[in-house]
């Protein structure tokens, strides 16, 4: 569940071997906790984009950034305050669901905009894209009904358009 | 021109200006161990790769060039790891290339595979594996470039034996960019304005001096600053050397056996200037009650000290001279200004009194008196007085290095290499002979106890096989000295496992065994002509046996955990505190 701990890390990382484990070593040594963590390349292939949602008190999240931001395969590192960025976040869960209450079941995933990606005789399988706080929503209306396997993929998230691109750099950002 | 990967390693570190190889080889690195034969380049065989490392230290922290060791793969690679470790916490700058088995052989378990580029990964500033001969100038290049730059550290390069023996066209590398490795050496102009202001209202400011200024060559600019503004100095253990002991505005070091002035002016200051500090827990004591009044300015060109312990009010990112010579530029400006009534130096008399008064009342002290024991505060202070301005000093880890930081008279920088993040037991013997490789010229001891000198001996033996005149004196208390004082004061004098024997080894035989000349001194009366006598030899180690008092304890003493006001001044004072 988001805690108010919860602070969204957004790097540019060189795409190379061992980087992840550059990244998630860090975060052990340093006692910095990983909520969630969602990695993949970009469209330059040298570069992959890292949003990692990190459970940190407020004052240790500079920490967090510039000994990320010392890593030589980090290229870019900065923070993204929720109201100024785009977050998304994908749930896959499968729930058990007897033929009498599928439509009740249905119902619920389409309301919140999700989809039914497949279906069996006892259960349903339900994808919802939306912002985490949603998806929250969804996992807790369909835990009443039975949740047999769930998996989210943490958050990814950019800044927002409507305001200057590097709308919160870290204060001690290099130039 | 066609090279084997081997070859151009070598090639490419003579490119980089190594002139000194530490190491040891095995069946990984071999194949780099036959170039070298037809090299410019030095190489010392070492006896354990640890020794490498240390070696390697002590070579950079006396020369101010980065420090070069080799060793195979496996064991050799992890005999390495406490070397990296130390030097990733004393940012000293190494670049240690280790062999690995076959690119084909990586990750089945092959004899003498080890994972080092992950062990090391939380220790060195980055590491490389090499997959392809291809990328050997680069990434040396790059090491080189990384291990020296910014806050300098240690860096490793694996190197599998099939990439050393594939061939290759040899290449200049370009100038190295890292996108993801940049640094700010400039401070910014408006917080340098901002910290001038601070430095000018200041009643009772305190230059706290880390390791940056060595690294950063600031000596001289710091000593127009303190003599711009006759604002007192601390010296933290990184920077014993940075500002001269015989300056009468130093006061010495600061921290857990600092001296009192030292401890107390920070604690009671207004102002504190770190430069090149990171407010380590040695220093602070508990950080909650740390110098509660003082305003601070951090300039430290590594971001992540900025903040990390305590909070700053103006920070100084960039380079720890830059910084320094920046104030005072700004301050000399801000004093011109007219309508101000800033003047310099600062009026700071009080301040002085006051400082003055705590040097007066609590010098640094032992029982001068002592007839019957050897005390080993005595030893370094006769040794100290023998040298000239220019002799190196390296320490092991313990009381002895407490008190050669306290008791020696460092008046220049880079001659004093101890282990300080790290602790290291065992890191004197071979960081001296490091020292002296890089500085032929000076003239190098080693101040160890008797429980380090057991932990690294064995490389007198590369020191007299290559012909490097070390001088090593033992603090010889029989103990695990700075343990004992722990179990003395925190555990009722409960001693565990903390005797070691004064006399097995013998360390006079044991030294000779190895190609040293030694001497044992049992009393005060002996110490003066032994020393003088070890001073002459120039051709072989030295080794001097001090058979020093067991019990003697080093104050003063902040006990950890506790603030630095509940500093305790000396024995009697400790032991009327503590029940
Ligand atoms: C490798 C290592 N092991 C253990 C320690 C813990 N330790 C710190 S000081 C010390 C005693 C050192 O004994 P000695 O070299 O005789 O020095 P002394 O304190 O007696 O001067 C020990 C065991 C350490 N710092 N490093
Ligand atoms: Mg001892």
């Amino acid at each position: 569940m988001e805690s108010k701990n919860h602070h969204i890390v957004s790097a540019l990382v060189e795409n190379k071997s061992g980087v992840l484990a550059r990244i998630a070593g860090l975060f052990a040594r340093r006692g910095f906790n990983i909520y969630s963590l969602a990695v993949a390349p970009t469209n330059d292939p040298n570069l992959s984009r890292v949003t990692i949602v990190v459970d940190v008190e407020a004052s240790l999240l500079s920490q967090v950034v510039n000994q990320l931001d010392k890593l030589i395969n980090v290229v870019e590192i900065q923070e993204l305050k929720p109201t100024d960025a785009v977050e998304r976040e994908l749930l896959l869960a499968t729930v058990e669901c007897s033929l009498s209450k599928r439509t009740e079941v249905i119902q619920i995933v389409t309301a919140l905009g999700g989809e039914i990606v497949d279906v069996n005789l006892s259960g349903l399988t339900i994808e919802m894209s939306s912002s985490p706080d949603k998806l929250d929503a969804l996992e807790e209306l369909l835990s009443s009904y039975g949740i047999i396997k769930l998996q989210r993929t943490g958050r990814v998230a950019l800044p927002r358009l409507t305001k200057e691109s590097d709308t919160y750099t870290n204060q001690l950002k290099l130039a | 021109m066609k090279l084997t990967g081997a070859q151009a390693l070598i090639k490419s570190l003579e490119h980089q200006g190594v002139e000194v190889i530490f190491g040891l080889p095995g069946g990984a690195i071999l194949p780099v161990y036959d170039p070298i034969l037809d090299s410019s380049i030095r190489h010392i065989l070492v006896r354990h790769e640890q020794g490498a490392g240390h070696m390697a230290e002590g070579y950079s922290m006396a020369t101010r060039k980065p420090g070069v060791a080799m060793v195979t793969s496996g064991p050799g690679a992890t005999n390495i790891v406490t070397p990296l470790l130390n030097a990733y916490m004393d940012s000293t700058p190494l670049v240690v290339i280790t062999g690995q088995v076959a690119t084909a052989s990586i990750g089945t378990d092959a004899f003498q595979e080890c994972d080092i580029t992950g062990i090391s990964m939380g220790i060195t500033k980055h590491n490389w594996l090499i997959k392809d001969a291809n990328e050997i100038p680069q990434v040396i290049a790059e090491a080189f470039h990384v291990a020296t730059t910014g806050r300098p550290g240690p860096v490793l390069v694996d190197l599998p034996k099939d990439i050393s023996n594939a061939t290759m066209e040899f290449y200049t590398p370009e100038p190295v960019s890292l996108a993801g490795f940049k640094q700010q050496i400039e401070p910014d102009a408006s917080a340098v304005s901002q910290a001038a202001e601070l430095i000018l209202r200041a009643k009772k400011p305190v230059l706290y001096v880390g390791g940056g200024v060595i690294k950063s060559n600031g000596s001289a600019a710091l000593k127009i600053l303190v003599e711009q503004t006759s604002i007192p100095v601390v010296t933290t253990l990184m920077a014993r050397g940075a500002f001269p002991d015989s300056h009468e505005l130093n006061l010495g070091m600061p921290g857990m056996h600092g001296t009192y002035s030292a401890v107390i002016a920070l604690q009671q200051s207004d102002l504190i200037v770190a430069l090149g500090a990171r407010f380590d827990d040695r220093v602070t004591g508990k950080i909650s009650a740390f110098a509660p009044h003082a305003k601070i300015i951090h300039a430290d060109i590594d971001p992540a000290e900025i903040g990390k312990v305590r909070k700053p009010d103006v920070v100084l990112l960039g380079e720890c001279r830059r910084s320094i010579e920046e104030l005072t530029r700004a301050l000399t400006e801000k004093t011109a200004e007219a309508n101000k009534d800033y003047k310099l130096p600062l009026e700071l008399s009080q301040w002085h009194n006051t400082i003055k008064e705590w040097k007066n009342k609590y010098p640094l002290s032992y029982d001068r008196d002592a007839k019957d024991v050897l005390k080993p505060q005595y030893v370094i202070e006769e040794l100290s007085k023998r040298q000239g301005e220019d002799t190196i000093l390296a320490a092991g880890v313990g009381q002895h290095q407490m008190w050669a930081s306290q008791y020696w008279q460092f008046n220049k920088p880079n001659t004093w290499i101890n282990s300080g993040g790290a602790g290291t037991m065992g890191f004197a013997v071979p960081a001296a002979i490091g020292a002296k490789v890089g500085r032929p010229d000076k003239t190098v001891w080693a101040i160890d106890g008797d429980g380090c000198f057991q932990m690294t001996a064995q490389e007198i033996v590369t020191a007299s096989a290559e012909q490097i005149p070390v001088k090593i004196a033992i603090l010889n208390n029989a103990y695990l000295g700075m343990v004992r004082q722990w179990q003395h004061m925190f555990y009722e004098e409960r001693y565990s496992e903390v005797y070691l024997s004064p006399d097995l080894p013998d360390y006079v035989k044991w030294a000779e065994a190895m190609g040293a000349v030694a001497f044992r001194v049992d009393t005060a009366e002996e110490v003066i002509p032994t020393i003088e006598k070890a001073n002459e030899i120039d051709d072989r180690p030295v080794v001097i046996d001090f058979r020093t008092d067991v019990t003697e304890r080093v104050f003063p003493m902040v006990p950890a955990g506790a603030s630095n006001d509940e500093i305790l001044v000396s024995a009697e004072h400790a032991d009327s505190v503590i029940q």
